[in-house]
């Protein structure tokens, strides 16, 4: 018998995941094929956070900056320069590089905390630059800007919902592969000794001042990557779409899916798409406090979010005597 | 998937049988002989949640409405999503409203942004976008968007008037302008620059600020040196009391009007300073409930027993109550003239055909008009003056 935690126990759930994955628009209505669509963005998103913070210990409460620099990147390629949709989402995850390596430079002296409020300001900033006078031909102000949605291509008989899942399930899992392969190797592990022993991990020889400003780099890159896809499925962008509480669901969303895990950030996704409408469901006048409630739960239960639960159980029978 | 398929051909076998007795009645998704389901989308969430009480007194009128017997025996089920005014939300939760619980239309969905995310969607899907909660100019396009209508005076309307005051009082003014530099105060600037036409280099001055600027004293320094003796306040409240009360301290002493956006005694003349703001003129369209003028106002009284009833935990001060009232009767009324054709069609077609429609809560003299080529429901408003304590109607309500 195959073991859970085995590589062949892995190999068989990615493999029934995906099948499930490809099965679900079809028994779905289009409403809900459109809000996994939307946690699928978040999980890319959500992986490029757990790099930074997860596996590398950089605190950011910034990256919704990075995923509205990924959407009006797409936006503005799309609405003023008639670039295809599909090709938008590799030039903002490029910028999103950019920016994030350069955020990351200056970032390097600030630890910790002191990290946290530098990327706060960032998230601060956002959405009153994007309404900027001198930026707002491009940026379409506080109006925003509307993009149309994309048909199937060469006439698959999907609709535009279906075939948007289809797409970003695609990137969702080029993404994730793209992650595990950087992860499971040397870099993963620099990143981790540079989060566990700093110095340590100097005395190694890992160029700490390199690695932590290309994990800014590479974070922000899956963030606006996710961005661009968002804005599309959205077909609009405005600067109230990125305010503070973006960046805040975000590390809400790797906490509690689980942190340095790839498996987290989809479980993760699910809770910060869903979990705000069953808090709406359950109470008008307090939400809030509803979600909140959710949260604390999580927290106590699952201290090492969903990932960490599911690893313990998988483990706990692996190690359980097989069955007559 | 299983049921789905089962449930299709039942409900059209339903339907079927159903079909000679009732020859007369037309009915689109969320309508039946016993139900009309309406959506919203309201911030109960996140920054703007003071809004909220908007949607939830729509929700208490209904109730009321329910309890004296519906609308042509059907009872109204309001369901209203939360969508903390973030733009992405609203999509989601309109299309949950649309695909998921099959509303007839959506109903006062609120904010520029969430309306503007969804309405290439709902026209698209030809779902009434009924009665839009915010001021901006775009939801009256029926050529383009024939499944949106806005409700409120719109701000360029609210422009158009206070310049068709002047041209009429005061032909010869030399007029300055403060605003806003963002899509608010740019539509109240056109609107009123519209309003003026051919003379609208009456306007002597134009300063503009940033919402981020800590003040706007040295605009309004250089507003005064250009010798303006009228002067067009288009800020929010924090600036439109600076402004008032700076005016007052260089001595300036033009004849001012301030948007409606900032005439709130308590929020922005008090803190402006009462007796800085005597001579203010401003407008409105809806009864405010603090202004002892109403108190003994049959239709204020109706208003306030039903607060007590349906919206217990409100506050009576909040003019967002009065608002959801009346938007809520303009939908009645909209229902009702649909008699038993309640397509999304003749929805539409019935809210372009408000005539002269007056609600309880609006000022005297004040109505309801739309039609074919007319998507703005509300185009008057009432001159008022400010005279120390509260606002006073001046003139007739006039439309832009």
């Amino acid at each position: 018998m195959a073991r859970l935690l085995g590589p062949d126990g892995r190999r068989v759930g990615l493999a029934l995941l995906l099948l499930a994955a490809c099965v679900l628009p079809f028994l779905l209505s289009s409403y809900r094929t459109f809000q996994l669509t939307s946690a699928l963005t978040y999980a890319i998103a959500l992986v490029g956070l757990n790099i930074l913070t997860g596996w590398n210990g950089q605190i950011s409460l910034g990256h919704g900056a990075f995923y509205a620099i990924g959407a009006y990147v797409a936006a503005i390629l799309m609405d003023r320069f008639g670039v295809p949709y599909w090709a938008t989402i590799p030039v903002a995850g490029f910028v999103c590089l950019g920016a994030g390596y350069l955020f990351g430079l200056p970032a390097l002296r600030l630890e910790g905390l002191y990290l946290a409020l530098a990327t706060f300001a960032l998230a601060l900033a956002t959405p009153q630059l994007l309404k900027w006078k001198h930026l707002e031909e491009w940026t379409g102000g506080v109006q925003g800007i509307v993009i149309l949605k994309p048909d199937a291509p060469f006439g698959l008989p999907l609709d535009q919902d279906q075939w948007l899942y289809f797409f970003t399930l695609a990137i969702t899992v080029l993404m994730f592969w793209l992650a595990r392969n950087l992860l499971a190797g040397r870099i993963g592990r620099a990143l981790v000794a540079i989060r566990e022993q700093p110095t340590a991990a100097e005395a190694m020889g890992v160029d700490i001042a390199f690695y932590k400003s290309m994990t800014f780099g590479v974070s922000a890159m899956f963030t606006g990557v996710a961005g661009a896809l968002g804005a599309i499925v959205i077909q609009f962008v405005a600067p109230d779409s990125f305010t503070l509480f973006l960046s805040i669901t975000l590390l809400v969303g790797i906490v509690v899916g689980g942190l340095a895990s790839l498996s987290g950030a989809i479980w993760g996704a699910l809770f910060i798409q869903f979990i705000p409408n069953v808090a709406d469901h359950i109470s008008k006048a307090a939400p809030w406090a509803i979600y909140g409630l959710f949260l604390i739960a999580c927290m106590y239960l699952m201290p090492t979010g969903v990932a960490g639960l599911l690893r313990a159980a998988a483990a706990r029978l692996d190690r359980a005597p097989p069955g007559p | 998937m299983r049921i789905r398929t089962l449930a299709l051909p039942l409900a059209a076998a339903a339907l079927l049988a159903a079909q000679p007795a009732a020859a007369q009645k037309k009915y689109s998704p969320g309508a039946t002989d016993t139900e009309i389901k309406v959506g919203n989308v309201n911030p109960y969430s996140g920054p703007a949640s003071a809004y909220g009480a908007i949607g939830k007194a729509i929700g208490a009128y209904f109730a009321k409405v329910n309890d004296e017997g519906g609308i042509n025996g059907r009872k109204i089920n309001y369901i209203t999503l939360d969508d903390g005014y973030s733009p992405p939300k609203a999509v989601e939760q309109t299309r949950r409203l649309v695909e998921q619980d099959q509303v007839l239309l959506v109903f006062q969905p609120l904010g520029t942004p969430s309306n503007t995310a969804i309405h290439k969607y709902m026209n698209a899907k030809k779902v009434p976008q009924l009665f839009v909660a915010t001021g901006a100019t775009k939801w009256g396009d029926p050529k383009r968007y024939p499944w949106t209508m806005g409700w409120q005076p719109n701000y360029q309307t609210e422009g158009r008037i206070y310049a068709r005051y002047i041209l009429e009082n005061k032909p010869a003014a030399k007029i300055a302008v403060l605003y806003q530099n963002d899509d608010y105060g740019k539509d109240y600037l056109k609107g009123f620059k519209d309003g003026l036409g051919a003379k609208a280099s009456m306007i002597v001055a134009e300063a503009s600020y940033e919402v981020t600027d800590p003040t706007v004293d040295s605009q309004m320094v250089s507003l005064k040196a250009s010798g303006a003796d009228t002067f067009f306040n288009i800020t929010t409240p924090k600036f439109a009391a600076q402004a008032i009360r700076k005016a007052y301290d260089i001595d300036w002493k033009p004849v001012q009007f301030l948007n409606n956006v900032s005439n709130s005694v308590g929020s922005v003349l008090t803190p402006a300073g009462l007796e800085k703001s005597v001579g203010l003129i401003s407008s409105y369209y809806l009864k405010d409930p603090t202004d002892p003028q109403w108190v003994k106002d049959p239709a204020y009284l109706d208003w306030l027993a039903w607060m007590k009833k349906y919206n217990p935990d409100a506050n009576l001060n909040d003019t967002f109550n009065v608002y959801g009232y009346t938007a809520a009767q303009t939908l009645v009324q909209v229902l009702k003239q649909c008699g038993d054709d309640l397509t999304r069609e003749n929805v539409m077609r019935q809210a372009a055909n408000l005539k002269k429609v007056a609600l309880p809560m609006l000022l005297p003299g004040i109505t309801i008009d739309t039609g074919p080529d007319d998507f703005y429901p509300i185009e008057q408003m009432q001159l008022m003056r400010f005279n120390g304590k509260t606002w006073d109607a001046f003139g007739q309500p006039i439309g832009g």
